[in-house]
């Protein structure tokens, strides 16, 4: 397996090994980062190339990183049947930063690209039909983004007098409240609760 | 008419303990009934009370699964629990259905698409509430696009607790819902 893979690396970057920025090979995956302007490129030769024949555009994610300038990582994951290997290409852009579009490569990249749009609002640059995909309509805002509020800025009511479900602003009686404190995503304290009593004062002994 | 409306046994008081059983009891009612019909050829009844008595004898659900609760209402309407022997069949139309399982997060993109179909259903209608989402957005009740329960869109008659609440909570709440229409139903809704 590791032999075919670093075969696969090797030939990726012997042809575009110029346009890449970074190719790691963890965990018997293939990484690339790539710039924008050779994203389509890269794309069009690991769907094309012989030894690649990445058929499938599985997935198209976003990724935000609020403390960088270029905010969004664009993740596609490739999938090539006929090798049984896949491939995950990185491309990083700000939020007016565009994307170049690779519907024109892959049919299924409509949906997924449109799907960033909604969800984190990254732009993608000739898409044909750039809309709102999952979220309500007239829904405004990007809420994976992580400057996006939990619960947003409206909700729902039917109005008796208008006969017809109106928004307003958000007014929630009681407040979100985390209560998992022991989430490994917000860090572990060094003592778990309920362990001080584990160890006894007098000898510092494990009781 | 000492025996007013022997009939078709939902005055008697035995209803409410639910029907009579097979035996020397149901016999005599019976054949009460039929004495009255060769006799005179007509029965007494309230009608209020035979409407009520119909009505909940067809609770016609519209179809209305949202998310994983409608797997449990899928139980519930099958073989096993056989919603069907309540009289209860599930449509595909809101004109045919007189009540409406909200099952699943109401979300806020299928709001006003709810609160249509359940405008098109025609009177007297209920509507069931089942599970936390619908009950009061439950496990969402935090997100940006999921209504905090389905009463803020429409009148809600009974709400059954769970996530996903069983099959049987679900045939309880049908039952539950019966029991109000027979206890507080009128012609006029």
């Amino acid at each position: 397996m590791d032999d075919t893979l670093k075969e696969l690396m090797n030939h990726i970057s012997s042809k575009i090994g110029d346009k890449m920025h970074d190719c790691v090979t963890d965990l018997g995956e293939i990484c690339l980062t790539v710039s924008r302007d050779a994203l389509f490129d890269t794309l069009k030769f690991l769907r094309d190339d012989v030894n690649c024949q990445f058929k499938l555009l599985m997935d198209v994610c976003g990724v935000d990183y609020p403390e960088r300038v270029e905010r969004f990582c664009v993740v596609y994951n490739l999938l090539s049947l006929s090798l049984n290997s896949r491939i995950r290409v990185k491309v990083w852009t700000s939020e007016d930063i565009p994307v170049p579009s690779v519907t024109s490569l892959f049919n299924a990249a409509g949906w997924w690209e449109r799907e960033a749009w909604d969800l984190f609002g990254i732009y993608f640059d000739n898409h044909p039909d750039l809309r709102r995909i999952l979220t309500d309509y007239g829904f405004e805002g990007h809420p994976l983004r992580k400057d996006f509020p939990l619960t947003g800025y409206v909700e729902l009511r039917y109005d008796n007098e208008q006969n017809r479900v109106v928004y307003e602003p958000v007014k929630l009686t009681q407040d979100f409240r985390t209560f998992d404190f022991l989430s490994p995503w917000e860090g572990l304290p060094a003592v778990l609760p309920g362990d001080e009593k584990a160890q006894s004062p007098e000898n510092g002994e494990d009781a | 008419m000492a025996q007013r409306g022997t009939g078709v046994g939902i005055i008697q008081p035995e209803i409410e303990n639910g029907p009579l059983r097979p035996g020397p009891e149901q016999d005599l009612v019976m054949r009460q009934v039929t004495g009255e019909l060769q006799d005179k050829g007509f029965l007494v009844s309230n009608v209020d009370k035979l409407v009520n008595w119909a009505r909940t004898g067809s609770l016609w659900p519209m179809t209305f699964g949202l998310a994983c609760c409608a797997v449990e209402m899928i139980h519930a309407y099958c073989s096993r629990y056989d919603l069907d022997r309540f009289g209860v069949v599930p449509r595909a139309s809101p004109r045919q259905s007189d009540v409406i399982i909200v099952a699943g997060t109401l979300t806020n993109k299928m709001a006003p698409a709810f609160r249509k179909v359940y405008d098109q259903m025609s009177e007297p209608r209920y509507v069931i509430s089942m599970g936390s989402c619908a009950n009061g957005g439950g496990y969402y009740h935090y997100s940006y696009s999921v209504v905090r329960g389905c009463d803020r869109i429409v009148p809600v008659d009974v709400y059954v607790p769970g996530c996903p609440p069983t099959a049987e909570a679900l045939v309880y709440g049908v039952l539950q819902l019966q029991k109000k229409i027979k206890r507080n139903g009128t012609l006029w809704r």
